[in-house]
């Protein structure tokens, strides 16, 4: 049984404490999905999310793993209780004078913004969940994608979970 | 007070009690070494190779309850050293490791020297440091020997650029460290700790299962006190060895590949299992899904949470220190109305002593070539079984291991998670220096001393009267070994040809060298070496090369499923 985890860490804003946290999840064979990183409003601290698959004996070794590196404040696997995901996503679409129209009312099915219009472009910001941003690629006309880039998923626990120190 | 960077490391070493700093000097730390050069109370051991270095803060923090210090210049010196950083992760070894790295502007410039010394040294130690101000020098020291010597212990390493030792700043030495992403469990849980002690008194067959947490925690006494209250068996792993005194009658011996019939079997077929600082290594309970098949309840006790439940299901995890928990579990024994079920102990035990009857250790003590058996157990009684033994790695390690019964931790030294040849010696340099006036043998085998030989300078330099018990079978032992059993006797690249005369050696680095080929001449060499007190002796013992380590767990079996001596 393999099942997805979402997994929030507040770390120590150091160098090197990314890498130290990438560098287990590859010496210890775990696998990344994807990993976001960026300070909290406390700046001496960075909260990464980190999407992984594994089983319930994988997930319980690598949040205990990830706890013993010294620069890990605290480790919480949100998939454990209710919570939110978020991703973002960058797609640049070929917008010539015949898809405009189109592009633009697929973007706001989506709730998605232009956010960049050039002659032939438009690059589109979406927020959702994964399902939502692969659902809305896979709405489009695959010759008309461009270029994507997605931050991969932030978490948060609903109500009053809260992680901090 | 303002100092420099390299007076300040100088200056951190002295206000931790450092007495040795086992180095090389290269030019990333020529600042450090000057202010050495100044003092004498921090002294330095000049190894002949990097690898040395570290090996031998290791063994100095093995046979002692300081924290070893090595110092090595950046780039080779740092690369040279990983081995011995490595070694001392795997083991747990609380060690501090001072690099030198460029300048901090030359960092990422491809200079002269350098390497990445925190990212390749990063998966093989508890925590690493690059030190960019020298306002965070003093600080980063102080962290690295409380990182290291608390909670699960490990080697942490300091990476000094060579500006930052030559910059100054205003100094203080912290007189302590908190670190909120820091703090190791002492307690173990109470709830826990009152469910284990019930499992024990309700066990029929009972087993204790220790491990090198021990040793390290110095949680020995209380496991003895623990052990012979309940009157249980209980077994160590190769790197708890000493952790319960082998010569006691619950004593079942070392388990594992190499372990002993009786310790192997008691550990399958027991129905409640305490695990004491010990990890459930795959060189000790072999297949986990063989050790499954059998039904007991596993209570575990380790300091280290991911060391639990990673490799064996455990029913009662308890995160804590070793001699704080075994401390409760005694009150609650001793103040609990029930004993141990006395008739089903005492089935229990019958059946032991069945199994130890096998004598697995059994070995031809008629034969005419000297078998490596005989020269440990020799080696036991010359020395009274009170000397510390450093080994290197393969077959001479685990009739070490087998046959030095240690009554006392902290005296078997060995790389037993790494498996590092080339270990013994620089090690044994650090142990003798921890206790000056001991007995120090190093064990080792013609293949593993060829490894970290260069030593032999170091010890003549330092007069370190160390022991060298070099049992010679021409061969990688155990590589031979597993060739024999497993592939068809095609000994590709094991025998080790044109190998030195060792007594020659020994005496072109100024020590004294004796040649041993005949089982009689075995004990009176011993004898005479262990009665030269400030010399170091190299003994070259001709052994039979034929000779197997048995029992033997082949890779992927059970524990159970051992090959003996006799079945072949």
């Amino acid at each position: 049984m393999s099942d997805r985890h979402i997994i929030s860490i507040l770390v120590e804003n150091e160098a090197g404490a990314l890498s130290r946290i990438a560098g287990l999840f590859s010496a210890r064979a775990y696998n990344i999905e994807s990993l976001t990183v960026a300070p909290t409003e406390d700046a001496s601290m960075s909260r990464m999310t980190i999407v992984t698959t594994g089983s319930e004996d994988v997930i319980e070794q690598i949040t205990k793993q990830l706890n013993k590196l010294v620069e890990v404040v605290k480790v919480v696997d949100l998939s454990e209780a209710e919570h939110i995901e978020r991703e973002l996503m960058l797609i640049k679409v070929r917008a010539g004078a015949k898809e405009r129209e189109d592009m633009k009312r697929m973007a706001d099915i989506f709730r998605g913004r232009v956010i960049d219009v050039s002659d032939n472009t438009y690059t589109i910001e979406l927020t959702g969940d994964g399902s939502k941003l692969d659902a809305f690629i896979q709405a489009l006309d695959q010759g008309a994608i461009l270029e994507t880039v997605r931050t991969g998923a932030s978490g948060i626990g609903r109500g009053n979970r809260i992680l901090r120190v | 007070m303002t100092l420099t960077g390299a007076e300040i490391v100088v200056r951190c070493l002295q206000e931790e009690g450092v007495e040795y700093v086992f180095g090389y000097p290269g030019g990333a730390v020529l600042f450090i070494y000057d202010e050495l050069f100044k003092q004498d109370k921090v002294k330095h051991v000049l190894v002949r190779h990097e690898q040395g270095a570290a090996h031998a803060a290791d063994g100095y923090s093995r046979a002692s309850d300081k924290v070893g210090v090595c110092l090595v210049t950046s780039g080779p010196g740092v690369t040279n050293a990983v081995t011995g950083i490595a070694t001392a992760y795997m083991d747990s070894i609380p060690m501090v490791v001072l690099t030198g790295q460029v300048p901090t502007h030359a960092i990422g410039l491809d200079a002269f020297q350098e390497v990445d010394t925190v990212g390749i040294t990063r998966p093989c130690v508890k925590h690493n440091i690059l030190v960019k101000n020298v306002k965070d020098l003093a600080i980063s020291i102080k962290k690295a020997f409380y990182l290291a010597k608390t909670g699960r212990p490990g080697p942490v390493l300091v990476d000094i650029p060579k500006d930052v030792t030559a910059a100054s700043c205003e100094f203080e030495y912290p007189e302590s460290v908190a670190m909120r992403s820091y703090s190791p469990v002492r307690k173990g849980h109470a709830g826990q700790i009152k469910k284990a002690a019930q499992l024990l008194l309700e066990a029929k067959r009972p087993m204790i299962y220790t491990g090198g947490g021990v040793v390290l925690s110095d949680a020995a006494p209380l496991l003895a006190e623990f052990v012979r209250l309940l009157g249980f068996p209980c077994t160590s792993t190769l790197m708890g060895l000493g952790g319960y005194p082998a010569t006691d009658p619950l004593f079942l011996g070392m388990l594992g590949m190499h372990g002993t019939y009786q310790a192997n079997m008691a550990m399958q077929h027991c129905d409640v299992l305490l695990a004491v600082g010990a990890r459930f290594d795959d060189r000790v309970i072999g297949n986990p899904a063989h050790f499954a098949q059998n039904p007991r309840k596993i209570i575990h006790v380790d300091i280290d949470p991911s060391s639990i439940s990673k490799r064996v299901k455990v029913d009662v995890p308890i995160v804590g220190h070793v001699p704080d928990v075994l401390l409760e579990l005694i009150k609650l024994v001793q103040a609990a109305p029930q004993r141990p079920d006395p008739t089903a102990l005492k089935a229990w035990w019958a059946q032991i002593e069945l199994w130890r009857s096998k004598d697995c250790l059994r070995y031809d003590r008629a034969s005419k070539i000297i078998k490596p058996q005989f020269v440990i157990e020799k080696l036991y009684e010359v020395t009274g079984g009170d000397a510390f033994v450093t080994s290197d790695v393969g077959q001479h390690q685990m009739w070490a291991a087998q046959f030095y019964k240690f009554d006392k931790p902290k005296r078997w030294i060995n790389s037993g998670g790494l498996g590092t040849m080339g270990f013994g010696l620089p090690a044994a340099m650090g142990v003798q220096l921890a206790n000056p006036g001991a007995t120090v043998v190093c064990v080792t085998g013609e293949s593993s001393i060829q490894m970290c030989l260069q030593e032999l300078s170091t010890c003549k330099q330092y007069r370190l009267p160390i022991k060298i018990v070099n049992l010679n079978n021409k061969y990688m032992g155990m590589v031979r070994q597993w060739q024999e059993f497993f592939h068809g006797n095609r000994y590709s690249e094991s025998y080790m040809d044109a190998l030195p005369d060792f007594v020659k050696l020994a005496e072109g680095y100024g020590h004294r060298g004796v040649l041993v080929d005949k089982p009689a001449d075995v004990e009176p060499a011993l004898r005479d070496a262990f009665r030269r007190k400030d010399e170091l002796v190299f003994m070259d013992f001709v052994t039979d090369p034929t000779e197997n380590v048995y029992p033997m767990v082949p890779g992927g079996k059970g524990i159970s499923e051992m090959i003996l001596a006799e079945e072949l």
